[in-house]
């Protein structure tokens, strides 16, 4: 990588920097058939600071990683490079990969912490949270006697903002949210006050109001105790947030690294661009996953209407609502049935009622009110978000749409025609008009049958055409999805994550739906994935006047694919209305909360 | 991995490049037998579950050479002109009784595993998918069978219905169901929480449709690695019930029962004991390498490697 | 909570018993139509068959037959011997006694040898000796328990050395224990065949908890090895880990049935064997609601070992 030499350039090496704490230079790792893993990757930690360390799966960012511990993962061996930690009151460096296994131990959770991904894995299931805490400070002999020790565990729990107290500790961690196992997880990396910390996408899986919490927990008690950190991370937001300087990783090589604002502003390498640009903003300033990295073969002019077409669209689909806007959605949202949604123009063509509409959906098991009086609408070539977090009802709700649940009370209209609940008593024609887009691309294609097969199935249950006619249908969906008729004999194994969900997204326009539910499609994805698919139903939109219901947990997509938005919070719809108007004046307090804490970017 | 390294490969060239070309059809689909075969478990398995088969199902046809005198010496010494393996206590040749016996025992073990195979998966898929009440009633029925082991299940149905062959197949056969079915439903289990199962039933697939189509070809995997060790404790319960005198009756040349007729004179003409018992041994074996192989040839496909 | 859940268990395991008792029952009615002569054969007398159709109750309808044959189960009376006329509980008596040495001599030995080589391979896991016991515990599992106590014998008692006696030597009356050698061979034929298992399913459970997440904490957090493992790993273990044992166990109280016939030992399986022999229906009833009583104790405890190494299942539920 060119890029190499100029990765550690806040300090020459060989020169002392009382600030350093961990330097990595020219790390390789590979696996043990001999497979480099990672191509000498350099950076430094500073005592105070947060490293970011950047990178898309599989770009080896954990490995290198734990390898600042010393430690690494079945398969994988150390093959040349060093990593030096200069403890606190020490002026001599330690080298951490030459240490035999007794001192690398004792480093381990008392001068290197570390901070994993997922607190419900890595919590002994087994042992009360109060034990796993006060079990570091024994092994590394802190203080001088018990009481000191008792004393700690309680002090650390009380830094990281839960309660001290006895009956606390001695709960399992089951018993213990998400937010609150991370907080024990942070607890035990405190406990020694060490000088070095690394944390592994520490709030990947939590909610964005928890990731919040968890984010200033890290980044308070980073500061207080004056420790280096290394973030480890996918998402590009968080880093902004927490972290002072950031490095990049791509498969095995750092290839930028710099302060925060520099490497994220003005972006030097290619592939940093290309992440940068997939990212989703808030405020709608770009457009993500257009031209280049979204189309497989440039075609200027679906590019030409993505660019140019695309904010026009957006735009005066915002005036006309502005216009009319503000009544029609407080009347949806009261759940009245009213017909003058035909105002609004763009459905003319079809009769006076919305093409999708909900009336008071609800759904309840036993006491636990999963969904509660939704009323939506949904017109042709509209795009609605709807946004929430995990629990919200969101994909339960796409689902009773989908009639694959059918647990539901209310009714979903589809062109005025109240639909069966089950999507095995709806008409043929009724299935056909919404199809449905799964979360996961990895479980959504049978992995036995050829993604031909898998496409001919709507067709073939359908009862629609002979076999050479859907073969054709199933080639031009592929074409539609920018796959192209050679993945026609593949098999999902054979494809990656991005093709995966192109193929599942042309199973869902094979028969000419007019409503597409999309359920989270994009969160198995990485970002510049993300960006693609999210440029690809853009044009699949304009292409085929579809309409849309995108369910994400993102609120940071709506500018880029939806005119309306609604917010779902624990199974009642609490905002309703544009996307603009949502994000820029929020009714209800949830939605307020919701955009202070995404992380700006 | 492959996955991702295949999705870095593509964001790489979409960021360099500027275009996300789609690669040249290619398949990294390996067929499971090639897979069985990579395994040395797997290789040691087949051959010697051939070299016995062979021996079981063309040693007949070898009869009318290998028989030798038979009656004229009781326990003859083996490599003597009384047989090869010398004779048994009846003056019967060794050698001939031994590449006769075989066969009932594989096609019974054959026969009771299919049985078992059938009945075990058809009831562990349909627990899965039916999934409630159904299940739940199944499940607690399976359980009642599990709490007698097979063996004595088979020596009550022999007591009550005599030592028959059909009987010995059917008992196998039904007594292997519910630990079948039990491997059947949690593989079921495993595979109809995926979407692509929802996906059929969004497009309405009849449900036996999306039993047969897309169920059954992703549990085939376990299914087999089952077969594989079900046809190895079928052999082992036929020939053990063979040994105790319950399953084929004398004269018929077996051989578990010549196991049996032959251990009394175990210390002074062995070979009667021991041909039976080494056929026996690596007829088992074989079979349980196959099974291992299948095992290992499974887990390497979990295709989301 | 805990005794919540035990006593759930309770009641299952009841269930599964009677459920038994009426499988077992029922196959009797699968009899051929006239038992007795099916029984005694062609050559009885008719005044010979009226007396065991008086015996068997056979006159009586099925259901008034079950209810006094369960009532006697609860009060240990088995019924009647056909074969011999004698009292059923009598002739198992001594023979339980002797069959349940050798199935605890087996487990107690097994059960611990089993987990320790399971560990021990996990821990070394794709090395030669993992591949090498691998290998082993694959042959053994094969082969099936006669097939392991000849190739025994030919080795320990006739054909290699002459150490250990083939057959059990002990004259009716003297306790089994009082000649201990021959209690070895059986005893190791038994736990050949049931290591095997025990070994695998350990070694694969602790080579899934070794690459969880909470093991690699635990490492990272410099916990020390050996700590790590007793600690952190093994006791997640031991729950999956006991319901293998348990049907392990359960195995033995059948797989013990060929040892002993093998071996002509003593026991409840020579019995079995025998009874089967002569039809003898009763014994061999009970021979059956004995073993699959001895199922239901061993799941009853590998639950609570289940229960005691998870504190999810001991605090909720």
């Amino acid at each position: 990588m060119t890029t190499e030499t100029t990765t550690v350039h806040h300090d020459d090496v060989g020169v002392p920097n009382e600030k350093i704490v961990l330097r990595v230079s020219d790390l390789k790792i590979e696996t043990n058939s001999g497979n480099e893993i990672l191509h000498g990757v350099n950076f430094a930690l500073s005592r105070g600071e947060i490293l970011g360390l950047v990178g898309e799966s599989g770009s080896g960012k954990t490995t290198a990683g734990l390898a600042c511990m010393g430690h690494f993962r079945e398969g994988l061996k150390f093959a040349s490079g060093s990593v030096s930690l200069w403890p606190r009151g020490d002026d001599t460096a330690v080298e951490v990969v030459e240490l035999d296994e007794v001192a690398v131990r004792s480093l381990r959770g008392s001068r290197i912490a570390y901070i994993p991904q997922d607190p419900a894995l890595s919590l002994n299931p087994a042992m009360r949270v109060g034990e796993q805490i006060r079990e570091i400070l024994d092994i590394h002999g802190f203080g001088d006697s018990d009481a000191e020790r008792v004393e700690r565990v309680s002090a650390v729990l009380v830094d990281v903002g839960l309660p001290g107290d006895k009956a606390y500790q001695k709960r399992w961690p089951h018993q213990l949210s998400g937010g609150q196992q991370q907080r024990i997880g942070i607890a035990m990396a405190f406990a020694m006050y060490p000088d070095v910390l690394i944390l592994d996408e520490p709030t990947t899986g939590l909610d964005v109001s928890t990731q919040a919490v968890v984010l200033d927990t890290i980044r308070q008690m980073t500061v207080a105790n004056n420790v280096a950190g290394l973030y480890i991370t996918h998402d590009l937001a968080v880093i902004k947030d927490i972290s002072d300087r950031v490095a990049v990783m791509l498969r095995g090589d750092l290839v930028e690294e710099g302060p925060v604002t520099a490497v994220l502003e003005d972006p030097q390498h290619e592939y940093t661009k290309m992440l940068m640009s997939a990212v989703p903003d808030l405020a709608g300033r770009k457009t993500i996953g257009e031209g280049a990295a979204a189309e497989p073969e440039p075609e200027p002019k679906a590019t030409h209407i993505l660019v140019s077409d695309g904010p026009d669209e957006k735009d005066s689909a915002g005036d006309e609502r502005a216009s009319a806007g503000e009544l029609d959605w407080a009347v949806a949202s009261a759940g009245d049935e009213r017909a003058s949604v035909e105002e609004r123009g763009r459905a003319a063509a079809s009769a006076t009622a919305p093409l999708l509409e909900t009336t008071d959906v609800a759904l309840a098991y036993g006491k636990a009110q999963i969904l509660d009086g939704i009323n939506l609408t949904l017109e042709p070539g509209d795009c609605t978000l709807l946004l929430g977090e995990s629990g919200s009802g969101k994909t339960t709700l796409s689902r009773c749409v989908a009639g694959l649940n059918d647990d539901y009370s209310g009714a979903v209209r589809l062109r005025g025609t109240e639909l069966a609940k089950s999507t095995r008593k709806r008409t043929n024609e009724q299935r056909v008009g919404i199809q449905y887009v799964f979360q996961s691309p990895f479980s959504s294609l049978n992995p036995r049958r050829s993604i031909g097969q898998s496409l001919t199935v709507p067709l073939e249950m359908s009862g629609e055409g002979t076999a050479g006619t859907r073969k054709a249908q199933v080639e031009e969906a592929l074409d539609a999805v920018r796959l192209g008729r050679s993945f026609y004999h593949r098999r999902p194994g054979d494809l990656s994550g991005g093709e995966r969900q192109r193929a599942a997204i042309a199973r869902a326009l094979v028969n000419q739906p007019s409503v597409l539910v999309c359920d989270e499609i994009t969160s198995a994805l990485d970002v510049s994935v993300q960006a693609s698919i999210i440029g690809l139903l853009r044009t699949l939109r304009a292409e085929h006047q579809l309409a849309m219901l995108f369910v994400t947990h993102n609120i940071a997509l709506s500018r880029h694919i939806a005119d309306n938005l609604a917010v779902l919070n624990k199974g009642k719809i609490v905002d309703y209305g544009p996307t603009s108007e949502v994000l820029e004046s929020p009714k209800h307090e949830y939605t307020r909360t919701l955009i202070a804490d995404v992380p700006k970017f | 991995m492959s996955t991702n390294t295949n999705n870095l490969d593509e964001l790489k060239s979409s960021a360099v490049d500027g275009g996300e070309v789609p690669k040249e059809s290619q398949t990294t689909y390996t067929p499971f037998f090639k897979r069985v075969l990579a395994q040395k478990q797997g290789k040691i398995g087949l051959t010697l579950t051939i070299i016995i088969l062979l021996l079981a199902f063309c040693g007949p046809l070898l009869l009318p050479w290998v028989t030798g005198s038979t009656a004229t010496e009781f326990v003859a010494k083996p490599f003597s002109p009384h047989g090869l393996f010398g004779s048994d206590n009846l003056g019967r040749d060794v050698l001939s009784r031994f590449i006769a016996g075989g066969l009932t025992l594989i096609v019974y073990s054959v026969l009771a595993t299919a049985l078992g195979m059938i009945l075990g998966a058809i009831v562990g898929m349909l627990a899965a998918y039916v999934g409630g009440a159904f299940d739940a009633i199944i499940m607690r029925l399976n359980d009642v069978i599990l709490a007698i082991p097979q063996l004595v299940f088979a020596l009550l149905a022999i007591t009550v219905l005599g030592p028959q062959g059909w009987v010995l197949v059917t008992v196998i056969g039904i007594t292997h169901a519910p630990r079948i079915a039990r491997v059947a439903r949690s593989a079921t289990l495993g595979v109809i929480t995926e979407d692509y199962i929802l996906a059929a039933e969004m497009y309405a697939m009849p449900r036996w449709k999306v039993l047969l189509r897309e169920l059954l070809p992703n549990i085939t995997g376990p299914l087999s690695v089952e077969a594989g060790l079900r046809l190895t404790y079928s052999i082992g319960y036929i020939a053990s019930l063979s040994f105790l005198g319950l399953g084929l009756q004398p004269p018929a040349a077996d051989w578990g029962l010549m196991i049996n007729e032959n251990r009394i004179a175990l210390s002074i003409q062995p070979w009667g004991v021991l041909l039976p018992v080494i056929a026996i041994a690596l007829l088992t074996i074989g079979t349980n390498l196959l099974a291992d192989s299948f095992a290992r040839a499974t887990a390497s496909t979990s295709v989301e490697a | 909570m805990f005794g919540k859940v035990i006593g759930r268990r309770l009641i299952f395991s009841a269930f599964i018993l009677i459920a038994v008792s009426l499988l077992v029952f029922g196959a009797t009615l699968l009899l051929p139509g006239d038992a007795a002569r099916a029984i005694l054969g062609q050559q009885a007398t008719p005044e010979r068959i009226a007396a065991l159709n008086e015996q068997l109750g056979l006159n009586q309808p099925a259901w008034q037959r079950y209810f006094s044959w369960l009532g006697g189960l609860f009060v240990g009376d088995f019924g009647t011997s056909t074969a011999s006329g004698g009292s059923v509980a009598q002739l198992l008596g001594e023979r339980i006694g002797n069959s349940f040495i050798l199935m605890a001599a087996a487990a107690i030995i097994s059960v611990p040898l089993g987990i320790g080589l399971g560990v021990y391979q996990a821990l070394h896991r794709g090395g030669r000796r993992d591949q090498a016991m691998t290998g082993l515990s694959l042959v053994f599992a094969a082969m099936p328990e006669f097939v392991i106590g000849i190739g025994l014998i030919a080795i320990f008692a006739t054909s290699v050395f002459q150490i250990l006696p083939a057959v059990t030597l002990a004259p009716p009356g003297e306790p089994v224990w009082g000649r201990p050698e021959q209690l070895i061979l059986p005893t190791l034929t038994l736990i050949l065949v049931v290591t095997p298992y025990i070994v695998r399913m350990m070694r694969a459970t602790m080579i899934e908890v070794l690459d969880s997440g909470y093991v690699e904490m635990a490492r990272l957090k410099g916990v020390p090895e050996k700590r790590v493992i007793m600690r952190h790993a093994v006791p997640h273990a031991l729950g999956p880990v006991a319901q293998v044992v348990a049907i392990q166990l359960a195995w033995l109280a059948g797989g013990v049935v060929v040892v002993e016939f093998l071996f002509r030992y003593p026991g409840l399986g020579q019995a079995l064997i025998d009874a089967v022999t002569y039809r003898d229906v009763q014994v061999v009833q009970a021979i059956s609601m004995l073993v699959a009583a001895v199922y239901v104790v061993v799941n009853l405890a590998a639950d609570v070992v289940g229960i005691l190494t998870n504190p999810k299942l001991r605090s909720a539920a």
